[in-house]
């Protein structure tokens, strides 16, 4: 037995999935090129105006990818599907590791068509920038992908879709992913607690070569931490009233 | 209808004692059952006998709130994880955004040996819909593609609730002749249903369910004697139910007004001696009896019958 074949084809469903594409890869790729694009020699927050846009695209469009991953749980709960595979040998650890796994290799989809956008419009940044930034996001979209998971659980096949489309426009927004939050006010400290803030500022950290500060490690392992406790009881609660 | 003495010598499917409650209803109130290697069983009874919870116990999916359940030997769990049974569980649909070759495919990529899967696809009649996304198929298709995903894991075990809900005549019996084809392999068949003739045509043994438990069990064809009884009504005036009763092939007699029912075992004497027992006796209706009320007599009954125990 393998559990190589049964996660190729959970790939290949993510990649099956039209909505999945429109809202983690096409809305943020026309939106970088709409509002990027005319204001390509601007500045943003201290760096270049594409590069802040492109990794506040890449914030929103990979972490819609690695939520709607997990949410999609809910759909398969919906026809019964969990119990299905509840009487097959697949390890539940494998259910969730194909899908967080094909929710990063759609953000990963996502990440590398806006680098290629960003590059068109005239990001330049040195290859060790490159790899500092690609790697905060990954990190960054952990939170994200447990998230997915969580309400996966929690929420029904048909509230599931306005959900991910409500939350990641709420954390792209307090995020900063359109444009930074304004001001030393309580909003811009609601933001910088966000991860979704700290996967915007991965492109500060790769234009100034310096990693991610010690807050922001902070604010990814607590909601991760707090995220996947969640997370656990749900399924825990959900498994146990069968 | 405690079978715990004569456990079978092999171990095929034990359950024990097992009960679940939800609240305050009680699914399943202490089920016996044994099925040996090789045996097909019915589980045979109306909507909320038990039947679904009993098979959920039985796979694990449920815990029991008493007793226990051994599949070959081993928990439920273990036996599922060593790729030894196969379910058709009651309700559900596919997940979408695949072939059901791809489907298929997925599933049998799970299991240590499999069968391949052009030869499930052929046996369940689904080569002509391979490459058909799941979320397009009709209802029959998708209850057909269900059951591919339970045969091709080849289990030991295979476990059907309620599997031809759903389809027309004819795939029922294609599904029939399929299950026929797998159980002559000497695999365990169990298989849920609340049609009497499905259990008649295609058990050896039926266990017959009634409000969360075990009322009767034994060959199809002395449960088909028992539950496959006609119910006669007509309209007669001033009668003397215990005369009724007493009738050839009555067993039971009841009256409401000029309304008379009697249960019978064999309808055709039972009517030839009404009319000339009571000539005056109009309006006769002759129907099968359902499975709710025969199982409910059974059950209310059940402490006076005499104990059927399996044929084997």
């Amino acid at each position: 037995m393998t559990t190589a074949t049964y996660t190729r084809y959970e790939l290949l469903r993510a990649f099956r999935n039209v909505r999945f594409f429109v809202l983690a890869l096409a809305f943020p790729l026309v939106m970088f090129l709409l509002i990027a694009g005319p204001n390509r020699h601007e500045q943003l927050d201290g760096i270049s105006f594409p590069v802040y846009y492109m990794t506040g695209m890449i914030s929103w469009g990979a972490m819609a990818a690695v939520i709607a991953s997990g949410a999609r749980i809910a759909v398969e709960r919906s026809v019964q599907w969990h119990r299905q595979l509840r009487v097959t040998p697949l390890p539940v650890r494998t259910y969730f590791r194909a899908k967080i796994e094909s929710g990063y290799a759609m953000a990963l989809l996502t990440i590398i068509v806006l680098y290629v956008a960003g590059i068109s419009l005239g990001v330049r940044l040195p290859v060790s920038g490159w790899l500092t930034m690609s790697v905060l996001i990954l990190i960054g979209l952990i939170p994200f992908a447990v998230l997915g998971i969580l309400i996966g659980h929690l929420l029904t096949a048909d509230s599931i879709g306005p959900a991910i489309g409500g939350l990641t426009a709420l954390f792209a927004l307090l995020g900063g992913a359109w444009g930074p939050v304004l001001g030393e006010g309580a909003l811009r400290t609601i933001s910088k607690g966000l991860p979704s803030y700290w996967i915007v500022q991965a492109g500060t950290s790769a234009v100034t070569g310096e990693g991610w500060p010690l807050v922001a490690w902070i604010v990814v392992a607590v909601w991760t931490l707090v995220l996947s406790v969640l997370a656990v009881r749900v399924y825990q609660r959900d498994t146990a009233r069968t | 209808m405690n079978t715990v003495t004569s456990s079978p010598p092999v171990a095929g499917v034990r359950v024990v004692d097992v009960a679940k409650s939800y609240g305050a209803v009680q699914a399943v109130r202490g089920v016996d059952l044994s099925v040996a290697p090789g045996e097909t069983v019915a589980l045979l009874g109306p909507n909320g006998a038990g039947k679904s919870t009993t098979i959920d116990m039985m796979l694990g999916l449920t815990r029991p709130d008493r007793g226990h359940v051994e599949l070959f030997g081993m928990s439920p769990s273990d036996a599922v994880k060593a790729g030894a049974v196969g379910v058709m569980l009651q309700s559900g649909a596919l997940i979408r955004d695949l072939s059901v070759r791809e489907l298929i495919t997925m599933v049998a990529s799970l299991y240590p040996h499999p069968l391949a899967v052009d030869e499930v696809l052929l046996l369940t009649g689904l080569q002509d819909m391979a490459s058909r996304r799941t979320q397009r198929l009709s209802g029959g298709q998708a209850q057909r593609a269900r059951f591919a995903v339970a045969l091709v894991s080849d289990p030991e075990l295979m476990v059907l609730d309620e599997p031809t809900v759903g389809l027309d005549v004819e795939a029922r019996q294609s599904f029939w002749s399929v299950m026929r084809a797998f159980a002559s392999r000497g695999k365990t068949v169990i298989f849920a249903t609340h049609y009497l003739e499905e259990a008649d045509a295609y058990a050896d043994r039926v266990v017959l369910m009634s409000r969360g438990r075990v009322v009767a069990e034994g060959p199809p064809t002395e449960i088909k004697a028992r539950v496959g009884r006609h119910i006669v009504r007509a309209t007669l005036a001033e009668v003397d139910v215990d005369a009724l009763a007493g009738l050839p092939g009555v067993a039971l007699a009841d009256r409401h007004g000029d309304t008379i029912e009697l249960q019978c075992t064999d309808s055709d004497a039972a009517v030839r001696a009404l009319l000339t027992a009571y000539p005056s006796v109009r309006n006769i209706e002759i129907r099968g009896a359902g499975l709710e009320e025969a199982f409910l007599e059974l059950t209310v009954n059940a402490d006076k019958l005499p104990e059927l125990e399996a044929s084997r």
